[in-house]
């Protein structure tokens, strides 16, 4: 089987969230890379390094500099006759453009898969409540993948060889009007991989400015809440980790002052380290914590972040 | 101009799902369902774009067993002016879903489809991109701001790292996120009245559409559970844990 793997990138790099979708792709078989763009001959240079990888398209048009998936889709519809699956990082990008490209291929998608083994793959519903293990019988498959499940392929040690491919171009339906990327320092929540989280217990938006925030910057994480927090008006509701927020699924999440609703840890179960801090050693936020403090926020918060 | 807003009955999402012992699913007998908080995003911007003189017509519709015929009616409370039930008992996948919306969309010839960004249930993110490729419509996915100029909108999308701006001609599909608005309640009067607005029903069969599944679910299971933890006896020894995983330096 020979699978086009999504290239997330910033013209000059490879974006991380690529690597676990290569190592994905790769328990499919021969991966080859697209790298869609205006002037992105360095991410394809890059992408050629990556390990596993044996093939780079560069598809380099300004019809493709914003990823408009209007534009995208029909590129990569087009690249599938030579492929039997597409895989893209489960990123807002991948999300955007994967399904568009199912349904111009007539084939279900899979999405944020966590497993492959075989022709079984896993995936999460019920926001990571269940897992469902689904078989396809799409003769090409599309996938998006949970980039938390899946180890990084390495940077360095592949030398693909990168080949120009054209596509339609600009189809007309939609143009980049701007964008308005991270005003702050802080990481984007959802590929974060650190989260400080404050729920109510904060009690108000300054203390939250004030306890959590310098914590979060100690430790180069995003900034992270409760749904209780939003509702409250600590904090604007971009905000919210939980079912009906973000699902997050970072290395280490931090969750302070956050009694562990089950809508709230919908969002962030799948941590790899949860650490909780809490005054209540009965909330339930400890019985999914890996490590737990008892203590009073207003105390152990600024303690901690001065320690650090 | 018409708007469309497909509406899906999902397990409350204040319900903890419990996957079912037999590993063949989640057990929805006797929870309570509602509509999808996304969609219910949908519904409400369907409205302030009526109220803003936009919109003319809001037309709902859902796919599924006939207790959907519920969500629509919260959708017609809400404010949506009629309804159309596609009746099927089976399963049916977003490509399914987005193949029946598409027929609706052709009859229907709205100018614009607002979908929620996922349902809570199957957490695909599917439907609205594979609805505007079937009619071969620009797409505005995750919105968190939508402004109609005349026969162009203006969707600000939340993506990754911030927000994004397109600009999309009309007719266009747009996919809610959470912050677009916050949804009404309906009013007792208005829940009356939702009772006799038209609800039409229909089959997938009415509109010619092979809705047979794609995946097979082999079965579900609960997620594995995570090992308990420790707790740490203050401040200090939190300090040196961070600092052995790395996560401080």
């Amino acid at each position: 089987m020979t699978v086009l793997v999504w290239v997330e990138h910033d013209n000059a790099s490879v974006k991380d969230a690529t690597l676990a979708a290569v190592t994905a792709a790769g328990k499919l078989g021969d991966v080859v890379a697209l790298v869609a763009g205006q002037g992105a001959q360095g991410a394809a240079d890059a992408a050629a390094k990556i390990a596993g990888v044996s093939k780079v398209l560069l598809a380099d048009d300004a019809a493709y500099g914003h990823a408009l998936a209007e534009n995208v889709a029909p590129l990569i519809v087009d690249l599938m006759s030579d492929y039997d699956a597409f895989v893209a990082p489960a990123t807002t990008t991948g999300k955007n453009i994967a399904p568009r490209v199912a349904a111009l291929l007539d084939v279900m998608q899979l999405s944020e898969v966590l497993s492959i083994e075989g022709d079984q793959f896993t995936r999460p519903i019920y926001a990571g409540n269940a897992i469902a293990t689904v078989t396809s019988s799409d003769a090409k498959k599309v996938l998006t993948i949970r980039g938390t499940a899946f180890d990084k392929a390495a940077t360095e040690g592949g030398s693909a060889s990168v080949e120009t491919v054209s596509g339609m171009g600009d189809k007309g339906l939609s143009r980049f009007v701007g964008a308005e990327i991270a005003k702050s320092e802080r990481p984007e929540l959802t590929s974060a991989k650190v989260i400080v989280s404050g729920g109510r217990a904060l009690q108000s938006g300054e203390n939250f400015h004030s306890i959590i925030e310098p914590l979060a910057d100690k430790l180069g994480a995003a900034v992270g809440a409760s749904r209780a927090a939003v509702d409250a008006g600590y904090v604007p509701n971009d905000y919210q980790v939980g079912q009906t927020g973000k699902i997050v699924a970072p290395e280490v999440y931090v969750a302070i002052g956050i009694s562990g609703a089950i809508q709230h840890l919908a969002g962030m179960k799948d941590s790899k380290t949860i650490i909780a801090i809490n005054k209540d050693e009965d909330a339930p936020i400890f019985q999914v914590a890996d490590l737990g403090l008892v203590g009073d926020l207003f105390k152990v918060v600024p303690e901690l972040t001065e320690k650090l | 101009m018409k708007v469309l807003v497909p509406v899906k009955r999902v397990l409350d999402y204040n319900v903890k799902p419990r996957v079912k012992a037999d590993g063949t699913g989640v057990d929805l007998a006797n929870v309570k369902m509602s509509m999808n908080p996304f969609d219910e995003i949908a519904v409400e911007e369907a409205i302030r774009l009526k109220e803003k003189g936009v919109a003319t017509e809001i037309i709902v519709v859902s796919i599924g067993e006939q207790k959907a015929q519920e969500t629509l009616r919260t959708a017609l409370a809400m404010g949506a002016d009629r309804a159309i039930l596609i009746v099927s008992e089976d399963r049916v996948e977003p490509l399914g879903v987005a193949k029946l919306l598409a027929k609706v969309a052709e009859e229907e010839q709205p100018g614009l489809v607002i979908l929620g960004k996922q349902a809570i249930d199957d957490d695909n993110n599917q439907t609205g991109q594979m609805l505007g490729a079937l009619l071969g419509w620009g797409q505005g996915t995750f919105a968190s701001k939508v402004e109609v100029s005349g026969d162009s909108v203006e969707v600000t999308r939340e993506v990754d790292g911030g927000l994004e701006t397109v600009k999309l001609n009309i007719p266009a599909i747009v996919t809610t996120d959470l912050r677009l608005n916050e949804p009404r309640y309906a009013s007792l009067p208005n829940i009356m009245k939702a009772k006799s607005k038209p609800l039409a029903q229909k089959t997938p069969a009415d509109y010619g559409v092979d809705v047979t599944p794609r995946l097979t679910v082999v079965k579900v299971a609960e997620p594995a559970k995570r090992t308990a933890g420790v707790k740490v006896a203050d401040v200090d020894e939190l300090v040196m844990k961070l600092k052995a995983m790395g996560v401080a330096k």
